[in-house]
Protein backbone atom coordinates (compact mmCIF):
# COMPACT_ATOMS: atom_id res chain seq x y z
CA UNK A 1 0.00 0.00 0.00
CA UNK A 2 1.28 3.68 -0.77
CA UNK A 3 0.05 6.93 0.90
CA UNK A 4 0.95 9.19 -1.53
CA UNK A 5 0.70 7.95 -4.91
CA UNK A 6 -1.60 5.79 -7.22
CA UNK A 7 0.16 3.59 -9.22
CA UNK A 8 -2.65 2.21 -12.17
CA UNK A 9 -1.64 0.63 -15.98
CA UNK A 10 -3.08 0.78 -18.84
CA UNK A 11 -2.19 -1.60 -22.02
CA UNK A 12 1.39 -1.33 -21.78
CA UNK A 13 1.48 2.02 -19.87
CA UNK A 14 2.63 2.11 -15.90
CA UNK A 15 1.16 5.28 -14.78
CA UNK A 16 2.24 7.12 -11.21
CA UNK A 17 -0.35 9.59 -9.97
CA UNK A 18 1.06 11.88 -7.33
CA UNK A 19 -1.25 12.01 -4.72
CA UNK A 20 -1.04 14.77 -1.50
CA UNK A 21 -3.92 16.92 -3.11
CA UNK A 22 -4.25 18.66 0.28
CA UNK A 23 -0.65 20.14 -0.32
CA UNK A 24 -0.58 20.86 -4.05
CA UNK A 25 1.37 17.00 -4.10
CA UNK A 26 4.26 18.72 -2.02
CA UNK A 27 7.20 15.51 -2.00
CA UNK A 28 7.91 14.44 1.02
CA UNK A 29 10.34 12.12 1.97
CA UNK A 30 7.68 8.87 1.98
CA UNK A 31 6.14 10.17 -1.06
CA UNK A 32 10.04 9.98 -3.31
CA UNK A 33 10.56 6.62 -2.09
CA UNK A 34 7.10 5.14 -3.05
CA UNK A 35 7.87 7.06 -6.57
CA UNK A 36 11.07 5.25 -6.93
CA UNK A 37 9.98 2.22 -5.72
CA UNK A 38 6.95 2.26 -8.27
CA UNK A 39 9.07 3.41 -10.93
CA UNK A 40 11.70 0.21 -10.44
CA UNK A 41 8.64 -2.14 -10.01
CA UNK A 42 7.49 -0.97 -13.53
CA UNK A 43 10.66 -1.21 -14.75
CA UNK A 44 11.18 -5.04 -13.98
CA UNK A 45 7.80 -5.45 -14.82
CA UNK A 46 7.78 -7.06 -18.32
CA UNK A 47 4.04 -6.03 -19.68
CA UNK A 48 5.03 -2.65 -19.04
CA UNK A 49 6.48 -0.26 -21.93
CA UNK A 50 6.25 3.14 -21.09
CA UNK A 51 6.12 5.12 -17.86
CA UNK A 52 4.04 8.18 -17.20
CA UNK A 53 3.95 10.09 -13.83
CA UNK A 54 1.47 12.78 -13.32
CA UNK A 55 0.19 15.01 -11.04
CA UNK A 56 -3.71 16.71 -10.68
CA UNK A 57 -5.49 19.24 -12.69
CA UNK A 58 -3.98 22.20 -10.16
CA UNK A 59 -0.54 21.30 -9.65
CA UNK A 60 2.10 17.89 -10.75
CA UNK A 61 4.22 19.22 -7.57
CA UNK A 62 4.22 22.05 -5.90
CA UNK A 63 8.17 21.69 -4.03
CA UNK A 64 8.83 19.68 -1.03
CA UNK A 65 7.62 20.10 2.57
CA UNK A 66 9.35 23.15 4.38
CA UNK A 67 8.09 22.02 7.64
CA UNK A 68 9.67 18.56 7.55
CA UNK A 69 12.94 20.80 6.70
CA UNK A 70 13.30 23.63 8.91
CA UNK A 71 14.94 22.14 11.53
CA UNK A 72 17.66 20.12 9.51
CA UNK A 73 21.40 20.61 9.71
CA UNK A 74 23.95 19.57 7.70
CA UNK A 75 24.89 16.96 9.84
CA UNK A 76 21.23 15.86 10.08
CA UNK A 77 21.16 15.89 6.02
CA UNK A 78 24.28 14.33 5.50
CA UNK A 79 23.24 11.16 8.08
CA UNK A 80 19.93 11.17 6.57
CA UNK A 81 21.23 10.81 3.01
CA UNK A 82 17.83 12.00 1.00
CA UNK A 83 18.87 12.37 -2.41
CA UNK A 84 20.40 8.98 -2.64
CA UNK A 85 16.96 7.65 -3.46
CA UNK A 86 16.71 10.14 -6.53
CA UNK A 87 19.67 8.38 -8.11
CA UNK A 88 17.80 5.56 -8.97
CA UNK A 89 15.16 7.06 -11.34
CA UNK A 90 18.17 7.83 -13.42
CA UNK A 91 18.93 4.32 -13.17
CA UNK A 92 15.17 3.40 -15.06
CA UNK A 93 15.67 2.26 -18.21
CA UNK A 94 12.13 2.58 -20.08
CA UNK A 95 10.90 5.16 -21.33
CA UNK A 96 9.58 7.89 -18.52
CA UNK A 97 7.13 10.39 -19.54
CA UNK A 98 5.63 13.21 -17.38
CA UNK A 99 2.82 15.15 -17.80
CA UNK A 100 2.61 18.54 -16.39
CA UNK A 101 -0.86 20.75 -15.37
CA UNK A 102 -0.53 23.72 -12.81
CA UNK A 103 2.74 23.84 -11.35
CA UNK A 104 6.15 22.17 -10.74
CA UNK A 105 7.92 23.12 -8.69
CA UNK A 106 11.37 23.12 -6.42
CA UNK A 107 11.12 19.14 -5.64
CA UNK A 108 8.58 18.95 -8.38
CA UNK A 109 10.39 20.75 -11.11
CA UNK A 110 13.23 18.46 -10.10
CA UNK A 111 11.43 15.17 -10.55
CA UNK A 112 9.76 16.53 -14.01
CA UNK A 113 13.61 17.09 -15.03
CA UNK A 114 14.26 13.86 -13.80
CA UNK A 115 11.70 12.13 -16.56
CA UNK A 116 12.74 11.54 -20.54
CA UNK A 117 9.78 13.30 -22.03
CA UNK A 118 7.66 16.37 -20.50
CA UNK A 119 4.30 17.22 -22.08
CA UNK A 120 2.96 20.59 -20.11
CA UNK A 121 0.17 22.54 -20.07
CA UNK A 122 0.18 25.67 -22.00
CA UNK A 123 -0.59 27.34 -18.60
CA UNK A 124 1.62 25.36 -16.71
CA UNK A 125 4.97 26.29 -14.16
CA UNK A 126 7.91 25.50 -13.62
CA UNK A 127 10.58 26.97 -11.05
CA UNK A 128 12.96 26.87 -8.05
CA UNK A 129 11.80 28.79 -5.58
CA UNK A 130 14.59 27.78 -2.88
CA UNK A 131 16.94 30.52 -3.11
CA UNK A 132 13.51 32.35 -1.62
CA UNK A 133 14.01 30.29 1.20
CA UNK A 134 17.61 30.46 1.59
CA UNK A 135 18.76 27.15 0.04
CA UNK A 136 18.74 25.78 -2.99
CA UNK A 137 18.19 22.96 -5.02
CA UNK A 138 19.29 19.46 -4.00
CA UNK A 139 18.03 17.06 -6.21
CA UNK A 140 19.64 17.64 -9.27
CA UNK A 141 18.25 20.55 -10.49
CA UNK A 142 21.42 22.41 -10.83
CA UNK A 143 22.85 20.37 -13.21
CA UNK A 144 19.68 19.10 -15.18
CA UNK A 145 18.61 22.74 -16.07
CA UNK A 146 21.98 23.82 -16.45
CA UNK A 147 22.34 20.90 -19.06
CA UNK A 148 18.97 21.47 -20.38
CA UNK A 149 19.34 25.28 -20.89
CA UNK A 150 22.88 26.31 -20.38
CA UNK A 151 24.74 28.04 -17.83
CA UNK A 152 23.56 31.68 -18.52
CA UNK A 153 19.99 30.65 -18.21
CA UNK A 154 19.99 28.29 -15.69
CA UNK A 155 21.63 31.04 -13.21
CA UNK A 156 19.21 33.67 -14.01
CA UNK A 157 16.20 31.15 -13.11
CA UNK A 158 17.80 29.45 -10.16
CA UNK A 159 18.88 32.90 -8.68
CA UNK A 160 15.91 34.80 -9.22
CA UNK A 161 13.46 31.99 -8.47
CA UNK A 162 11.01 32.89 -10.46
CA UNK A 163 8.43 31.14 -11.91
CA UNK A 164 8.96 29.51 -15.52
CA UNK A 165 6.06 29.54 -17.79
CA UNK A 166 5.56 26.36 -19.80
CA UNK A 167 6.34 28.88 -23.06
CA UNK A 168 9.40 29.64 -21.70
CA UNK A 169 10.69 25.88 -20.91
CA UNK A 170 9.24 24.82 -24.34
CA UNK A 171 11.75 27.46 -26.12
CA UNK A 172 14.65 26.08 -24.55
CA UNK A 173 13.35 22.33 -25.29
CA UNK A 174 12.91 21.48 -21.61
CA UNK A 175 9.34 20.49 -22.36
CA UNK A 176 9.00 18.40 -25.29
CA UNK A 177 4.72 19.33 -25.85
CA UNK A 178 2.87 22.38 -25.11
CA UNK A 179 -0.54 21.22 -25.00
CA UNK A 180 -4.29 22.70 -23.75
CA UNK A 181 -4.59 22.59 -19.83
CA UNK A 182 -7.97 19.94 -20.72
CA UNK A 183 -5.58 17.98 -22.21
CA UNK A 184 -2.70 17.18 -20.93
CA UNK A 185 -3.37 13.91 -19.37
CA UNK A 186 -5.13 12.59 -22.90
CA UNK A 187 -2.27 14.09 -24.99
CA UNK A 188 0.54 12.23 -22.65
CA UNK A 189 -1.57 9.01 -23.18
CA UNK A 190 -1.00 9.21 -26.87
CA UNK A 191 1.84 10.12 -26.79
CA UNK A 192 3.11 6.76 -24.41
CA UNK A 193 0.75 4.99 -26.59
CA UNK A 194 2.69 5.91 -29.95
CA UNK A 195 6.22 4.85 -27.91
CA UNK A 196 4.69 1.59 -26.37
CA UNK A 197 4.27 0.35 -30.36
CA UNK A 198 7.85 0.89 -30.57
CA UNK A 199 10.75 -1.77 -29.96
CA UNK A 200 11.08 -1.68 -26.31
CA UNK A 201 14.82 -3.15 -25.64
CA UNK A 202 15.70 -0.47 -28.94
CA UNK A 203 14.13 2.34 -27.23
CA UNK A 204 16.30 1.32 -23.70
CA UNK A 205 19.34 0.97 -25.48
CA UNK A 206 18.37 4.59 -27.34
CA UNK A 207 18.29 5.84 -23.87
CA UNK A 208 21.07 4.67 -22.58
CA UNK A 209 23.29 5.73 -25.44
CA UNK A 210 21.66 9.26 -25.80
CA UNK A 211 22.31 9.59 -21.77
CA UNK A 212 26.42 9.07 -22.16
CA UNK A 213 25.85 11.97 -24.68
CA UNK A 214 23.96 13.98 -22.33
CA UNK A 215 26.63 13.22 -19.88
CA UNK A 216 25.68 14.19 -16.73
CA UNK A 217 28.41 14.00 -13.76
CA UNK A 218 27.89 12.42 -10.51
CA UNK A 219 30.35 14.69 -9.00
CA UNK A 220 28.03 17.63 -9.73
CA UNK A 221 25.23 16.20 -7.85
CA UNK A 222 27.47 15.33 -5.34
CA UNK A 223 28.68 19.27 -5.00
CA UNK A 224 24.73 20.60 -5.31
CA UNK A 225 23.80 17.71 -3.35
CA UNK A 226 26.88 18.89 -0.29
CA UNK A 227 26.16 22.77 -0.79
CA UNK A 228 22.81 21.97 -0.27
CA UNK A 229 23.61 20.39 3.52
CA UNK A 230 25.98 23.59 3.84
CA UNK A 231 23.55 25.99 3.25
CA UNK A 232 21.52 24.65 6.36
CA UNK A 233 24.79 26.01 8.46
CA UNK A 234 23.05 29.90 7.58
CA UNK A 235 20.99 32.23 9.04
CA UNK A 236 19.85 33.05 5.84
CA UNK A 237 17.96 29.28 5.37
CA UNK A 238 16.39 29.49 8.90
CA UNK A 239 15.22 33.37 8.08
CA UNK A 240 14.37 32.03 4.71
CA UNK A 241 12.00 29.39 6.04
CA UNK A 242 10.87 30.92 9.13
CA UNK A 243 9.66 33.99 6.57
CA UNK A 244 7.86 31.45 4.17
CA UNK A 245 5.87 29.63 7.09
CA UNK A 246 4.88 32.80 9.10
CA UNK A 247 4.28 33.95 4.81
CA UNK A 248 5.62 37.55 5.20
CA UNK A 249 9.07 37.97 2.96
CA UNK A 250 12.51 36.64 3.97
CA UNK A 251 15.09 39.22 5.19
CA UNK A 252 18.67 38.08 4.02
CA UNK A 253 21.99 39.26 5.65
CA UNK A 254 24.06 36.58 4.11
CA UNK A 255 25.36 35.12 7.38
CA UNK B 1 -15.43 43.33 0.60
CA UNK B 2 -17.23 46.56 -1.61
CA UNK B 3 -16.20 48.86 -4.13
CA UNK B 4 -14.46 52.28 -4.05
CA UNK B 5 -13.92 53.35 -7.43
CA UNK B 6 -16.17 50.47 -9.71
CA UNK B 7 -19.82 49.38 -9.68
CA UNK B 8 -20.11 45.60 -9.48
CA UNK B 9 -23.70 44.39 -10.81
CA UNK B 10 -24.75 41.33 -11.90
CA UNK B 11 -27.83 40.44 -13.75
CA UNK B 12 -29.46 37.53 -16.39
CA UNK B 13 -26.16 36.08 -16.21
CA UNK B 14 -24.32 39.78 -17.35
CA UNK B 15 -21.85 41.06 -14.65
CA UNK B 16 -21.47 45.03 -15.16
CA UNK B 17 -18.51 46.48 -14.30
CA UNK B 18 -18.59 50.35 -14.18
CA UNK B 19 -15.66 52.69 -13.62
CA UNK B 20 -16.87 54.64 -11.36
CA UNK B 21 -14.89 58.38 -10.62
CA UNK B 22 -17.15 60.56 -12.37
CA UNK B 23 -16.06 63.55 -11.04
CA UNK B 24 -12.33 62.64 -12.23
CA UNK B 25 -13.78 61.05 -16.02
CA UNK B 26 -12.94 57.91 -14.54
CA UNK B 27 -9.41 57.92 -14.90
CA UNK B 28 -7.26 55.43 -13.73
CA UNK B 29 -6.18 55.70 -9.66
CA UNK B 30 -4.08 52.26 -8.17
CA UNK B 31 -7.07 51.30 -6.59
CA UNK B 32 -9.29 51.27 -9.78
CA UNK B 33 -6.61 48.91 -11.22
CA UNK B 34 -6.69 46.99 -8.38
CA UNK B 35 -10.50 46.81 -8.17
CA UNK B 36 -10.91 45.65 -11.89
CA UNK B 37 -8.48 42.47 -11.39
CA UNK B 38 -10.51 41.82 -8.14
CA UNK B 39 -14.01 42.35 -10.40
CA UNK B 40 -12.80 40.60 -12.92
CA UNK B 41 -11.63 37.76 -11.15
CA UNK B 42 -14.80 37.60 -9.26
CA UNK B 43 -16.97 37.31 -12.64
CA UNK B 44 -14.26 34.67 -14.18
CA UNK B 45 -14.89 32.84 -11.43
CA UNK B 46 -19.09 33.00 -10.97
CA UNK B 47 -20.78 30.59 -12.61
CA UNK B 48 -23.72 32.77 -13.30
CA UNK B 49 -21.81 34.94 -15.12
CA UNK B 50 -21.58 34.54 -18.77
CA UNK B 51 -20.67 37.95 -20.44
CA UNK B 52 -19.07 40.53 -18.81
CA UNK B 53 -19.57 44.59 -19.92
CA UNK B 54 -17.02 47.51 -18.83
CA UNK B 55 -18.73 51.12 -18.94
CA UNK B 56 -18.12 54.38 -17.44
CA UNK B 57 -20.13 56.74 -15.15
CA UNK B 58 -21.55 59.73 -16.45
CA UNK B 59 -19.88 61.37 -19.55
CA UNK B 60 -16.55 59.87 -20.14
CA UNK B 61 -15.73 55.72 -20.80
CA UNK B 62 -12.68 56.54 -19.21
CA UNK B 63 -9.93 59.36 -19.52
CA UNK B 64 -7.17 57.14 -19.36
CA UNK B 65 -4.45 57.38 -16.32
CA UNK B 66 -5.42 59.70 -13.73
CA UNK B 67 -2.42 62.21 -13.87
CA UNK B 68 -2.86 63.26 -10.11
CA UNK B 69 -0.70 60.82 -9.66
CA UNK B 70 1.76 61.07 -11.95
CA UNK B 71 5.19 63.51 -11.33
CA UNK B 72 9.08 63.57 -12.52
CA UNK B 73 9.99 60.96 -10.35
CA UNK B 74 6.92 58.36 -11.96
CA UNK B 75 9.04 55.31 -13.03
CA UNK B 76 6.30 54.48 -16.08
CA UNK B 77 7.69 51.05 -16.53
CA UNK B 78 7.37 50.08 -12.90
CA UNK B 79 3.90 51.88 -13.35
CA UNK B 80 2.54 49.76 -16.20
CA UNK B 81 4.24 46.24 -14.55
CA UNK B 82 2.64 46.86 -11.38
CA UNK B 83 -1.14 48.32 -12.20
CA UNK B 84 -1.59 47.89 -15.47
CA UNK B 85 -0.41 44.63 -16.68
CA UNK B 86 -2.16 42.44 -14.36
CA UNK B 87 -5.22 44.03 -15.19
CA UNK B 88 -4.90 43.40 -19.10
CA UNK B 89 -3.41 39.99 -18.29
CA UNK B 90 -6.71 38.92 -16.45
CA UNK B 91 -9.36 40.51 -19.37
CA UNK B 92 -7.05 38.23 -21.56
CA UNK B 93 -7.26 34.98 -19.41
CA UNK B 94 -10.99 35.55 -18.50
CA UNK B 95 -12.39 32.96 -20.81
CA UNK B 96 -16.01 34.79 -20.96
CA UNK B 97 -16.52 37.47 -23.56
CA UNK B 98 -16.18 40.96 -22.12
CA UNK B 99 -17.87 43.97 -23.94
CA UNK B 100 -16.23 47.29 -23.83
CA UNK B 101 -19.77 49.57 -23.85
CA UNK B 102 -18.02 53.07 -24.52
CA UNK B 103 -20.63 55.35 -24.10
CA UNK B 104 -18.02 58.42 -24.00
CA UNK B 105 -14.28 59.18 -24.15
CA UNK B 106 -11.99 56.45 -23.89
CA UNK B 107 -8.87 58.27 -23.91
CA UNK B 108 -5.21 56.74 -23.10
CA UNK B 109 -5.49 54.20 -20.72
CA UNK B 110 -9.21 54.18 -21.13
CA UNK B 111 -8.77 53.15 -24.86
CA UNK B 112 -6.31 50.37 -24.29
CA UNK B 113 -8.45 48.78 -22.14
CA UNK B 114 -11.82 49.05 -24.49
CA UNK B 115 -9.30 47.53 -27.46
CA UNK B 116 -8.17 44.82 -24.31
CA UNK B 117 -12.37 43.70 -24.46
CA UNK B 118 -13.41 40.86 -26.54
CA UNK B 119 -15.91 43.33 -28.13
CA UNK B 120 -16.89 47.61 -28.45
CA UNK B 121 -20.03 48.93 -28.68
CA UNK B 122 -20.27 52.40 -29.68
CA UNK B 123 -22.83 55.56 -29.65
CA UNK B 124 -22.49 59.21 -30.94
CA UNK B 125 -20.79 60.16 -27.78
CA UNK B 126 -17.78 57.93 -28.23
CA UNK B 127 -14.75 59.15 -28.84
CA UNK B 128 -11.58 56.93 -28.91
CA UNK B 129 -8.81 59.35 -28.16
CA UNK B 130 -4.73 58.17 -28.44
CA UNK B 131 -3.70 60.47 -26.13
CA UNK B 132 -0.26 58.97 -25.29
CA UNK B 133 1.53 60.83 -28.57
CA UNK B 134 0.34 64.40 -27.06
CA UNK B 135 2.01 63.98 -23.75
CA UNK B 136 5.08 62.33 -25.71
CA UNK B 137 4.51 59.04 -24.56
CA UNK B 138 3.60 55.88 -26.68
CA UNK B 139 0.42 53.77 -26.55
CA UNK B 140 0.42 51.05 -23.96
CA UNK B 141 -1.01 48.16 -22.14
CA UNK B 142 -1.01 45.67 -24.82
CA UNK B 143 -2.35 48.88 -27.16
CA UNK B 144 0.68 48.16 -29.99
CA UNK B 145 -0.27 44.54 -29.62
CA UNK B 146 -4.17 44.59 -30.53
CA UNK B 147 -4.56 47.42 -32.60
CA UNK B 148 -2.56 46.27 -35.90
CA UNK B 149 -4.15 42.79 -34.98
CA UNK B 150 -7.90 44.42 -35.33
CA UNK B 151 -7.07 47.19 -38.28
CA UNK B 152 -4.22 46.22 -39.67
CA UNK B 153 -0.59 47.80 -39.30
CA UNK B 154 -1.02 50.68 -41.68
CA UNK B 155 -4.21 52.17 -39.92
CA UNK B 156 -2.69 51.26 -36.24
CA UNK B 157 -0.23 53.10 -36.59
CA UNK B 158 -1.97 55.95 -38.00
CA UNK B 159 -3.72 55.87 -35.15
CA UNK B 160 -1.07 55.37 -32.48
CA UNK B 161 1.23 58.35 -34.04
CA UNK B 162 -1.33 60.75 -35.25
CA UNK B 163 -3.92 60.32 -32.62
CA UNK B 164 -6.82 61.91 -34.50
CA UNK B 165 -9.64 61.03 -32.26
CA UNK B 166 -11.60 58.64 -33.65
CA UNK B 167 -15.77 58.53 -33.46
CA UNK B 168 -17.66 55.85 -33.10
CA UNK B 169 -19.12 55.84 -36.11
CA UNK B 170 -15.49 55.43 -37.71
CA UNK B 171 -14.86 52.58 -35.26
CA UNK B 172 -17.57 51.03 -36.53
CA UNK B 173 -16.11 51.70 -40.41
CA UNK B 174 -13.08 50.64 -38.86
CA UNK B 175 -13.68 47.64 -37.97
CA UNK B 176 -12.85 48.40 -34.36
CA UNK B 177 -16.27 48.54 -33.01
CA UNK B 178 -18.96 45.78 -33.25
CA UNK B 179 -22.27 47.86 -32.76
CA UNK B 180 -23.05 51.33 -33.19
CA UNK B 181 -26.21 52.13 -30.66
CA UNK B 182 -28.53 55.06 -30.92
CA UNK B 183 -27.99 56.75 -27.85
CA UNK B 184 -31.73 56.63 -26.30
CA UNK B 185 -31.87 53.13 -26.71
CA UNK B 186 -28.14 52.57 -25.07
CA UNK B 187 -28.86 50.62 -21.91
CA UNK B 188 -31.21 48.35 -22.94
CA UNK B 189 -29.56 47.44 -26.34
CA UNK B 190 -25.87 47.05 -24.41
CA UNK B 191 -27.68 44.53 -22.16
CA UNK B 192 -29.31 42.80 -25.31
CA UNK B 193 -25.76 42.06 -26.98
CA UNK B 194 -24.33 41.18 -23.93
CA UNK B 195 -27.03 38.55 -23.00
CA UNK B 196 -26.99 37.76 -26.69
CA UNK B 197 -23.40 36.68 -25.73
CA UNK B 198 -24.63 34.81 -22.78
CA UNK B 199 -26.27 33.11 -24.55
CA UNK B 200 -23.55 31.54 -26.89
CA UNK B 201 -21.97 28.10 -25.50
CA UNK B 202 -19.17 29.72 -22.70
CA UNK B 203 -16.69 26.36 -23.85
CA UNK B 204 -16.82 27.16 -27.23
CA UNK B 205 -15.98 31.00 -26.82
CA UNK B 206 -13.53 30.64 -24.31
CA UNK B 207 -11.48 28.56 -26.61
CA UNK B 208 -11.68 30.97 -29.61
CA UNK B 209 -10.87 33.57 -27.78
CA UNK B 210 -8.12 31.63 -26.03
CA UNK B 211 -6.58 30.60 -29.23
CA UNK B 212 -7.95 33.11 -32.26
CA UNK B 213 -5.63 36.16 -31.16
CA UNK B 214 -1.90 34.16 -30.56
CA UNK B 215 -2.79 32.60 -34.00
CA UNK B 216 -1.77 34.99 -35.56
CA UNK B 217 1.35 35.16 -34.91
CA UNK B 218 1.45 31.30 -34.63
CA UNK B 219 2.90 28.57 -38.00
CA UNK B 220 -0.54 27.23 -39.95
CA UNK B 221 0.58 23.80 -38.26
CA UNK B 222 0.78 24.85 -34.94
CA UNK B 223 -2.39 26.84 -35.17
CA UNK B 224 -3.91 23.34 -36.99
CA UNK B 225 -2.80 21.43 -33.84
CA UNK B 226 -4.58 24.03 -31.43
CA UNK B 227 -7.37 24.25 -33.38
CA UNK B 228 -7.71 19.79 -33.11
CA UNK B 229 -7.38 20.48 -29.11
CA UNK B 230 -9.52 23.55 -29.27
CA UNK B 231 -12.54 20.87 -30.91
CA UNK B 232 -11.32 18.20 -28.44
CA UNK B 233 -12.30 20.15 -25.60
CA UNK B 234 -15.52 21.72 -27.48
CA UNK B 235 -16.59 18.10 -28.65
CA UNK B 236 -16.39 17.06 -24.59
CA UNK B 237 -18.85 19.92 -23.57
CA UNK B 238 -22.20 19.57 -22.07
CA UNK B 239 -22.71 22.32 -24.20
CA UNK B 240 -21.94 20.40 -27.66
CA UNK B 241 -24.48 17.80 -26.13
CA UNK B 242 -27.03 20.27 -25.74
CA UNK B 243 -26.05 21.98 -29.09
CA UNK B 244 -26.22 18.09 -31.14
CA UNK B 245 -29.71 17.22 -29.27
CA UNK B 246 -31.12 20.66 -30.27
CA UNK B 247 -30.46 19.91 -33.53
CA UNK B 248 -32.30 16.47 -33.35
CA UNK B 249 -34.89 17.84 -31.58
CA UNK B 250 -35.50 20.52 -34.16
CA UNK B 251 -35.43 23.52 -30.79
CA UNK B 252 -32.91 26.01 -29.99
CA UNK B 253 -30.33 24.76 -27.83
CA UNK B 254 -30.29 26.07 -24.22
CA UNK B 255 -26.19 26.66 -23.68
CA UNK B 256 -27.20 28.89 -20.50
CA UNK B 257 -28.85 25.93 -19.00
CA UNK B 258 -25.84 23.40 -19.70
CA UNK B 259 -23.22 23.82 -17.27
CA UNK B 260 -19.65 24.83 -19.00
CA UNK B 261 -16.95 22.81 -19.66
CA UNK B 262 -13.24 23.42 -19.34
CA UNK B 263 -10.81 24.26 -16.42
CA UNK B 264 -10.37 27.88 -16.74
Amino acid sequence: MTDYIQATVDGHIGVIQLNRPEVANALNRQMVDEIVQQLEKFDQDRAIRVIVIKGNHQAFAAGADIEEMIDDTPFSLEQLNQFAVWDRIRLIKKPLLAAVNGYALGGGFELVLHCDLIIAAADAQFGFPEVTLGVMPGAGGTQLLTKMMGRQKALEWIWLGERMPAEVAYQYGIVNRLVAPELVEEETMRLASQLATRAPFAMKLIKEAVDAAFDLRQEGMTVERKNFYLAFSSNDQQEGMQAFMEKRPPSFKGD
Amino acid sequence: MGWDTILYEKRNGVATLTLHRPAAYNAFTEMMNKEMIRALKQASRDKEVRAIVITGSGKAFCAGQDLEGVDETTNHAAFLRERYHPMMKELKKTPKPIIAAVQGVAAGAGMSLALGCDFRIVQEQTKFVPAFMHIGLIPDSGFLYVLPRLVGYAKALEIATIGKPITGEEAVELGLATEWIEAAFWEEQVIAFAEQLAALPTTAFGLVKRYMMDGMHMPYDAMLEAEAQAQRIAGLSNEHREGMLAFEEKRKPNFSGSESGGKR
